[in-house]
């Protein structure tokens, strides 16, 4: 076990380079001096223009360029962004729990309804259920998120008054920030209703940024569990009569979460992206939003900071699920 | 610096009733860039800012471009224009913080501490938070200043290079917000320069309490205000960037103002009884340049040509969506000297026809340029582009449309050998006609913000006259004759100036909608 952790890790370093050099190549490849793009209809003189660019560094060649950005990381040093003049590696945290509590939220939802969604279409297969429950997976998959999201809160916020419309919590609730979890720094706070505000403003975010990954693991796990429904092992199961719930909550499920597992582990390259939209309409303070922002203004150090910090974390979340395997599947730890 | 901005909001931590009492929530349309309103140029920053933070020596009326004292209570001008000497207002009081309690009242050391750490190389504040000081360059304030001059604690003298009359209106601009000198030398040395821009300390109506990134931000009134005291007691910014959303939650009552509604929207919330729409023409032009260095555009009877083929009031209507209104004059009509008596070239396409062949015009090919981004005084300038385009078919121009990256436009649209006519459009920074008629229309400008490239030396003489007299109603009669001259030339087709909507509870009383653009909440009162 404790092998395969090295070698996995050992994988990170030419990952992590290639990754600095594509975040580092990728902005500088769209058209747009982020010199131009700041100054705007406004313009500037030729002789501010050459004291920003030697500000900026963009004197240098590109290479001496990407190697001094390659140092700056190495050293923890992301740089500063060219907008709000701050650290990038201090914009990517104070920014980051937000989305991460989001995105786990999402997952949370997700799994709790997509899993047993899967199981009882797979049991039923063919039957009412079986196509009621896939084809709603097959709307959700289609559903455009900005659309959704307007959706919901003209009709949950708006009209019935539900939900908040957006934020993190009423604006009447102010407290230090300690985790970044506005659910965990609600509890913390001591303040009466703080908690249930910040779960009440978590509700339609969360939801619509889950019903993608929801759709995903509903038809994932009713094509697993058919596959393993026709396995020997059920049958001898359901020859020993084991109840119906031992033989496909436990026999079957869980040899069927492997493939749903690796789908979960994919799925948080694409829940990123799924952020940026919903971040956007709900005003949530996330990292999606900052991003896209960032690209929009030729903010080349958040945007190749804010990459290089996502690819990591993005990483890390398939090293975990790779781990897990061994968790659920003991023949795969031995191997 | 994270902790200490903690630590400003531990402050605030009031129990949840009093805290919401007399709060006015302002769903702002993006976050700031930062506090230091000289370091940026971005509106949604001076919002956040130098409107509700700090002072100008001299300030805009709220609701007009009119310059009336702030922390000057006058000034003077010498008589060779060369010399503005301000008196400065006593017993005015800066902000505290957990990390600053101010020893003393302002005066004349922070006016030249907030204009010497943009002017001077050396300035140990130059080059901190990125140093780069935009706006005051752009001005061209480094050319302009050759000396501040200290008289005595009350009074500071600005000695300028040549005379220029815009250079008032310039000293009520954001980047001419006064900061505190005892806050600059308390943090440099404490070894955190950049709280000045982090944690500002201002004199202005609402003191900074805390900032949680893209989210929230929160004001409380200044209880020693030099003037009376603002009539809310907290100010919550609650940054919303989608403006369906912004609505949503000004109908569900989460906030009392928003900014930017959608054009489609706007009719809806006229009708709604719990909103009051407010509304003021934008101090933008949105203008069509031709190339009038490159034929047949050199030829001025072409290019009114041109103008009277296009339909600006379909413009208005598709681009617009009614949140605009037809511009006849280069300059705003909310501006001072716009001038009424000028009559708009009519849509006329037959007449066209005719001008264009008696200029001996026929089967014209040319391209037009269409941004690519949104701008309140160009929603959509492929659309834009597209009914000029079908516009001109009518006269028998073939037009192609083309388009850029939005910095790759802004450059290659300066090229004096560019082909074809550019989309683009103009906001105002400080109320003067010089910053509309020089900047954009000047002989200094050709291949910069001069789009036309237009260097008419009769139109060029007026306006750099306007700009050495310092007495207004003279300047206005020169700014008026510019406007005839530009209409007689027709270096641009002048297509619309913006309508700005203000949506806001009935509950908010007393707002006033600014041409400037900025959004103000002294003065502003909630039931």
């Amino acid at each position: 076990m404790f092998g395969y952790l090295l070698t996995r890790l050992l994988t990170f370093v030419p990952t992590f380079i290639g990754v600095t050099l594509i975040s580092f190549a990728f902005i500088r490849v769209l058209p747009g001096d982020p010199i131009i793009v700041m100054a705007g209809e406004r313009g500037m003189s030729e002789e501010r223009y050459q004291e920003m660019v030697v500000k900026l560094g963009f004197d240098k060649p590109v290479w001496e360029q990407y190697t001094d950005y390659l140092v700056g990381v190495m050293q923890g040093d992301l740089g500063q962004s060219f907008v709000t003049k701050k650290p990038v590696w201090d914009e990517f945290f104070s920014l980051f729990p937000a989305t991460l509590e989001l995105s786990i939220c999402a997952m949370i939802f997700a799994m709790a309804l997509g899993l047993p969604a899967g199981v009882i279409a797979a049991v039923n297969r063919g039957k009412f259920f079986d196509r009621f429950l896939m084809s709603t997976a097959l709307v959700g998959y289609s559903m455009p998120i900005f659309w959704w999201a307007l959706l919901m809160i003209i009709v949950f916020s708006g009209n019935l008054g539900w939900t908040p419309v957006s934020g993190r919590i009423d604006l009447l609730y102010f407290f230090d920030s300690v985790t970044g979890f506005m659910l965990i720094d609600s509890l913390l706070s001591g303040q009466a209703g703080a908690f249930k505000s910040a779960a009440r403003h978590l509700i339609l975010p969360t939801i619509v940024l889950g019903t993608i990954p929801l759709a995903v693991i509903a038809r994932q796990t009713r094509s697993a569990m058919l596959e393993v429904l026709g396995e020997d092992y059920i049958r001898t199961a359901k020859a020993k009569g084991l109840s119906p719930l031992r033989i496909n909550g436990i026999h079957a499920l869980r040899n069927a979460l492997i493939p749903v597992i690796t789908v979960i582990g994919l799925m948080v390259g694409s829940l990123m992206a799924g952020a940026i939209l919903t971040e956007t309409i709900f005003s949530w303070p996330g990292i999606g939003k900052w991003m896209v922002d960032s690209i929009f203004r030729r903010d080349y150090p958040v945007v190749q900071g804010g990459l290089l910090l996502i690819a990591v974390m993005v990483m890390i979340v398939n090293l975990t699920v790779d781990l897990l395997y061994g968790v659920i599947n003991p023949k795969i730890r031995k191997r | 610096m994270k902790a200490k901005f903690m630590m400003a909001a531990g402050a605030f931590a009031l129990s949840a009733s009093t805290a919401f009492a007399n709060t006015l929530v302002y769903c702002s349309e993006g976050s700031p860039e930062g506090f230091d309103p000289a370091l940026f140029t971005a509106g949604t920053t001076f919002d956040a800012s130098s409107h509700p933070i700090y002072n100008r020596l001299v300030e805009f009326e709220t609701g007009t471009t009119n310059v009336i004292p702030g922390l000057a209570e006058s000034y003077e001008a010498s008589d060779d224009g060369l010399e503005y000497t301000f008196k400065l207002r006593q017993g005015v009081k800066f902000h505290s913080s957990d990390a600053f309690t101010p020893s003393r009242d302002f005066n004349a050391d922070d006016v030249i501490f907030s204009f010497e750490r943009q002017r001077l190389d050396g300035h140990p504040y130059n080059k901190v938070s990125g140093g780069t000081w935009e706006y005051f360059d752009g001005m061209s304030m480094p050319d302009l200043v050759k000396e501040i001059v200290k008289i005595d604690d009350h009074t500071v003298k600005f000695v300028l290079s040549r005379p220029e009359a815009p250079f008032v209106a310039n000293m009520a601009m954001d980047f001419a917000s006064i900061l505190s000198a005892e806050y600059g030398e308390a943090m440099l040395a404490a070894g955190t320069p950049e709280m000045l821009n982090g944690a500002p300390i201002g004199t202005g109506p609402f003191s900074f309490v805390a900032y949680q990134k893209d989210a929230v931000i929160r004001y409380q009134a200044n209880a020693d205000y030099w003037k009376e005291k603002a009539g809310i007691d907290n100010l919550i910014f609650a940054i919303t960037p989608d403006a369906s959303v912004r609505y949503q939650k000004l109908r569900a009552g989460e906030c009392h103002v928003m900014p930017y509604p959608n054009p489609a929207d706007v009719a809806a919330m006229k009708e709604d009884s719990n909103v009051n729409v407010m509304e003021q023409e934008g101090l933008n032009v949105g203008y069509l340049a031709y190339n009038t260095t490159m034929a047949p555009f050199d030829n001025p009877a072409v290019r009114k040509a041109l103008n009277m083929a296009i339909d600006k009031q379909a413009i208005i209507d598709v681009v617009f969506q009614g949140s605009g209104q037809i511009a006849k004059n280069p300059i705003p009509p909310t501006m001072w000297s716009y001038n009424q008596a000028i009559e708009d070239d009519a849509y006329n396409p037959e007449m066209a026809k005719q001008m264009l062949a008696e200029a001996g015009v026929s089967d014209l090919d040319m391209k037009i340029w269409a941004m690519p981004v949104q701008r309140p005084y160009n929603p959509n300038a492929r659309r834009m582009a597209e009914l000029i385009q079908e516009d001109y078919s009518k006269i028998g121009v073939n037009v192609e449309i083309v388009s850029y990256e939005w910095g790759e436009y802004l450059s290659r649209s300066k090229e004096k050998n560019r082909d074809g006519a550019v989309l683009l459009g103009w906001t105002g920074d400080n109320g003067d006609p010089d910053n509309f008629l020089a900047v954009l229309l000047g002989c200094d400008g050709v291949e910069a913000s001069n789009r036309a490239q237009w260097c008419h030396q009769p139109f060029d003489d007026v306006i750099q006259k306007a700009k050495v007299v310092t007495d207004t109603a003279e300047r206005t009669k020169l700014y008026e004759e510019a406007q005839t001259i530009f209409k007689e030339q027709a270096p641009w087709a002048t297509i619309a100036h913006s309508v700005v909507y203000m949506p806001m509870s009935n509950k908010v009383q007393g707002y006033k909608v600014h041409p400037l653009g900025g959004h103000i909440f002294y003065g502003v009162t909630v039931e």
